[in-house]
């Protein structure tokens, strides 16, 4: 080693060396044009997109959820709330091992299979930094726990939101529906935007029909925040718009007493204002809870609704068709008189049976027992007593064609109208209907099972309803109607300026023939009229559920109950100045008068004592 | 020329132009150092959060800094030459202890705790081994012969070898290219400089197979195609161009830097502190930061290229290169041309060692650019 310094050049070694700095002085330069122009591309020539990226960095726009319109009864009386209810979410970027987290919460409060599952498949879906809900509806007892345990649950928060409460629960599920979870099929077609800030939709009834007017506008919040999702500061805002509030005809007294009156049977009632169309009373029984559907109803208990035999969940009031038996027979008598098929004058003779020419198998009178209604019998006395054999007759002379035609004009075979989906058209069979769906020519036979609302003939108990409020206001076509005002502005209905046009002596024959099936005592629903201070006007009506042979008698106590007779019954009242008419049905009730005719009592009593009670009110106020 | 030099030197015993040389002081060395610091302090302040700790405590290392240089300074350079061979030693024994004895973060073991403070006796190497180089190729023949080059090769592969360990890959690097700048400049002949580059292209499928942790591997993956790995490895490349890209010619303005100030960007005030910079001063600021530093390297090739000897000239011009190969790795690194390799800026970046370690280099710049000017006798 000092040998070699020996040798060593000092100018050698300077040239050397100033010939590398040179060169490394070139290589600098060289990768510092490299490097400048590195920031200069990024810096300048794609500024905009970084910038851009940068701001959708820290910008988030944040949905500010709009609270869901209210729903009132006619009274003010509160059908569906708003409640806060408390939620555990998490935020899986904040937890470390979700399972070991699980399992912690689990060991704390009550988490079902159910829960776990579903929150496994939302997590699928979420996006980052997002809360997702593990367990909905908080106990106060669960939210304790947890806020003591706080420490051990990273990523774990309780939040608060709003949720849908239905306070008179079962007594109004078919009438305001439910609202429900968003489904696949939902997400498909909302406009996603509107809904960023709920995740609940109207499913059925009223909250699926008003959707548009109860969901409100949802605001936002422009939020600046951090990596970590923390919101730094509010940029901007838009306040969410609450969604409208509804007020219904409905009177949910008269509604807990229609309901109550069917003591557990099956059917289903619906009462219209005369006037307006209002639908004051709407029952489908049995009826369900409808706060089970909110936040995710179990699958066992989603099961025990839909297996129940007595179908819960079927809304017999609108979806419900049966055949209206004798409940149509004022209006066909209407129509009689109308078309001049008839007059009222117009009499038979009733044996008990009715023999058509050709045909071997006589016709039975379901109403009279052996020997019939007897001799001179004319459409009152058919209508009162309710005589079979006078509308067999009076049918082939009126004919199907005019029978159709005009009860199509009182709302029977299409759907009325009425603001909710899903409502059944029923049949009110014609010579096309035939054709079309049985591809069969029309008989008379057909004709004559019609005459007393059998056959082919079915209708939903809104219709008898409707039938009957045109029956009652003489003629005028009111079409029902739940929602009475939005955000108190009155809704306005189609005006039902039409009126079916029938002489008024004939409105006012079948007025007093319908009063007498109440209030006559040959009539067939008297029972009805003990101790009234009022005027009902009715018909009964009984729809065969299996055919009996026109040999065999029909005897309950051989069959099924669930193979018994329907019962029916149609009213208006006060029969002097119409105001509510009723259509019901009571299921496998066998007669109209002692099943059916008793609950529109109750239910008329009902509005006439809130009638007479407004009343007396106004009177004192007047008074002071 | 030969007589107006030995007339200066005559006049003026100690050979100054400029004040301060009795104090054996470089004062545009100093000025510029002056400047640097300033600025990343400033820059320290926004990216830590406007977290006076980190400016207090980076403030602090660097007046320790320059008490350091200052005091290197003082020493010739023939001192330093003389026993180069003990730090080289000192700082071999230290990256030993570090291996057996050290602590360490996120996996990799890099520092050792004297009890008040942590060092990082890696960072120290890049100074020791270049001094521990120059100091033996000064007494070589120029350019070196085959017997020195692998002497050398051995001094600089065996403390490469250490950090690689730890692991530390970046710093590995930049000791080993510290090393190689020594003999690049001592004039290594172009056939060793050949057969070196292919070693190198060979030894590259080795490293990656025996050597590289996943880690490292992950992150020259993610440097070709960051969008594979939003929110994983591919996050710091994404943001860090994000933040430079989004300042623009002229910045958002100092601690408005959204993607620093809301943490998108991370390790914003170490090694990703430039990005805050042209965030928030844009390319105006990236161009000043350069220019300064361009002007310190300036200075310092100057200085080697003035010294009287050898070992001067080797230690101050492999120290100036090593210093831009910190600047250009890290400005590359983070701008998204290199793979994240933990290489902190210069003076800018926060870290205690670092800039102890760098002023130690600063200080044996000074001491050479001071030394007494001896008759040239070689003109």
């Amino acid at each position: 080693m000092i040998n070699d310094a020996t040798f060593s050049d000092p100018a050698r070694e300077r040239r050397i060396f100033a010939g590398r700095l040179l060169l490394s002085f070139f290589v600098i330069i060289v990768v510092f044009i490299a490097v400048t122009a590195r920031y200069f591309h990024l810096q300048v020539t794609r500024h905009q997109d970084f910038a851009t990226h940068s701001d959708n960095n820290r910008v988030h726009v944040r949905p500010a959820p709009a609270s869901r319109g209210l729903i009132y009864d006619r009274n003010g009386i509160l059908l569906a709330d708003n409640r806060p209810t408390y939620n555990l979410t998490v935020v899986i970027e904040r937890t470390n091992d979700i399972d070991r987290l699980i399992a912690t919460i689990e060991s704390l409060i009550d988490i079902s299979e159910d829960d776990t599952k579903s929150f496994k498949k939302r997590l699928k879906r979420r996006i980052p930094y997002e809360k997702t809900t593990l367990k909905f509806n908080l106990t106060e007892q669960e939210r304790g726990i947890l806020a003591v345990n706080g420490y051990l649950l990273a990523g774990v928060e309780v939040s608060a939101r709003l949720t849908r409460f239905y306070p008179e629960g079962e007594l109004f599920a078919h009438v305001i529906g439910y609202v429900g979870r968003i489904n696949e099929q939902e997400i498909q077609r909302i406009d996603r935007a509107k809904y960023s800030g709920t995740d609940s939709i109207g499913k059925i009834g009223l909250e699926s029909f008003y959707e548009a007017q109860l969901l409100g506008s949802v605001g936002t919040e422009q939020v600046e925040s951090n990596a970590r999702g923390r919101v730094m500061r509010i940029l901007d805002n838009v306040d969410p718009v609450p969604g409208d509030n509804l007020t219904i005809h409905i009177d949910s007294r008269l509604q807990r007493v229609a309901y109550e009156a069917f003591k557990g049977e099956r059917g289903a009632l619906v009462a219209i204002d005369v006037n307006t169309g209002g639908v004051l009373a709407m029952i489908s029984a049995p009826s369900y809870d409808p706060n089970l559907f909110v936040s995710g109803i179990s699958q066992t208990q989603y099961s025990a609704l839909l297996d129940s035999p007595a179908r819960p969940l079927f809304d017999r009031s609108i979806r419900g068709q049966y055949p209206p038996g004798s409940t149509i027979k004022p209006m066909f008598g209407l129509i009689g008189l109308a078309s001049n098929s008839i007059s009222m004058d117009y009499a038979i003779d009733d044996p008990g049976y009715f023999i058509m020419e050709g045909i071997e198998r006589p016709w039975r009178d379901h109403n009279s027992k052996l020997g019939g209604h007897g001799k001179g019998v004319r459409l009152a006395r058919a209508i009162i007593e309710s005589c079979d054999v006078f509308f067999y007759k009076m049918s082939i002379k009126t004919g199907i064609d005019l029978l159709s035609d005009y009860s199509k004009k009182f709302g029977l075979g299409q759907v009325t109208g009425i603001d909710i989906y899903g409502e059944q058209p029923g049949i009110m069979p014609s010579r096309i209907w035939k054709k079309t769906a049985r591809g069969e020519s029309w008989f008379n036979g057909d004709t004559i099972n019609v005459s007393i609302g059998q056959g082919f003939m079915l209708t939903t108990p809104l219709q008898l309803g409707v039938m009957t409020a045109r029956i009652a206001s003489k003629g005028k076509m009111v079409k029902p109607q739940l929602v009475k005002s939005i955000n108190g502005d009155p809704v306005i209905g189609i005006e039902n300026t039409e009126s079916i046009g029938i002489d008024a002596e004939h409105w006012a024959y079948i007025h007093q023939a319908m009063k007498a099936v109440v209030h006559s005592p040959r009539g067939t629903a008297r029972r009805i009229n003990r101790s009234i201070n009022y005027t009902i006007a009715g018909k009964t009506g009984t729809a065969q559920v299996i055919s009996i042979k026109a040999e065999e008698e029909y005897d309950s106590s051989k069959i099924d109950k669930s193979q018994w007779d329907h019962a029916l019954f149609v009213a208006f009242a006060p029969v002097e100045n119409p105001q509510i008419a009723i259509g019901l049905i009571v299921e496998n009730g066998e007669h109209g008068s002692s099943a059916a005719a008793p609950i529109a009592r109750l239910v008329m009593d009902a509005y006439m004592k809130s009638k007479a009670g407004s009343h007396q009110s106004t009177e004192s106020e007047v008074l002071y | 020329m030969q007589s107006s030099d030995f007339v200066r030197r005559i006049e003026s015993p100690g050979g100054e132009r400029r004040a301060g040389r009795s104090m054996h002081l470089d004062l545009s060395l100093l000025l510029i150092l002056l400047a640097l610091c300033v600025v990343g302090l400033l820059v320290l302040y926004s990216a830590s959060g406007q977290n006076l700790f980190y400016v207090k405590r980076q403030a602090l290392w660097m007046i320790v800094g320059f008490a350091i240089m200052i005091t290197v300074a003082q020493f010739p350079v023939r001192f330093w030459e003389r026993w180069s061979f003990l730090l080289y030693t000192l700082g071999l024994l230290s990256l030993l202890a570090v291996l057996l004895v050290g602590v360490g973060a996120k996996g990799a073991q890099r520092w050792l705790d004297l009890g008040f403070t942590r060092v990082q006796p890696s960072e120290f190497m890049k100074v020791a081994v270049p001094m521990m180089i120059s100091s033996y190729l000064a007494k070589q023949y120029s350019p070196p012969t085959l017997r020195p080059v692998l002497a050398v090769f051995f001094l600089i592969i065996i403390p490469v070898l250490v950090v690689v360990r730890q692991p530390d890959l970046g710093t590995a690097l930049l000791i080993f290219a510290s090393g190689f700048y020594v003999i690049f400049l001592a004039g290594l002949r172009k056939r060793y400089l050949l057969g070196a580059a292919l070693l190198a292209l060979a030894a590259i499928p080795t490293l990656w197979v025996f050597v590289m942790r996943d880690y490292q591997k992950q992150r020259i993956l993610t440097l070709l195609s960051p969008e594979d790995d939003k929110l994983g490895a591919g996050w710091n490349i994404i943001q860090s161009t994000t933040a430079i890209g989004s300042g623009g010619w002229s910045g958002k303005g100092w601690t408005l830097g959204t993607q620093s100030q809301l943490n998108f960007l991370p390790e914003s005030h170490t090694d990703f502190i430039i990005a805050v910079l042209a965030e928030e001063f844009g390319l105006i600021g990236i161009l000043m930061l350069s220019g300064l530093y361009a002007l310190l390297v300036g200075r310092c090739l100057l200085i080697a290229m003035d010294s009287q000897s050898q070992f001067g000239r080797l230690i101050a011009g492999s120290l100036s290169l090593t210093f831009m190969t910190y600047v250009f790795v890290n400005m590359s690194m983070v701008s998204g041309m290199l793979p994240v390799v933990g290489v902190p800026l210069p003076l800018i970046s926060y870290g205690g060692t670092a800039i102890v370690t760098l002023f130690l280099g600063f200080g044996i710049l000074m001491a050479i650019s001071t030394e007494p000017k001896r008759i040239r006798t070689d003109l």
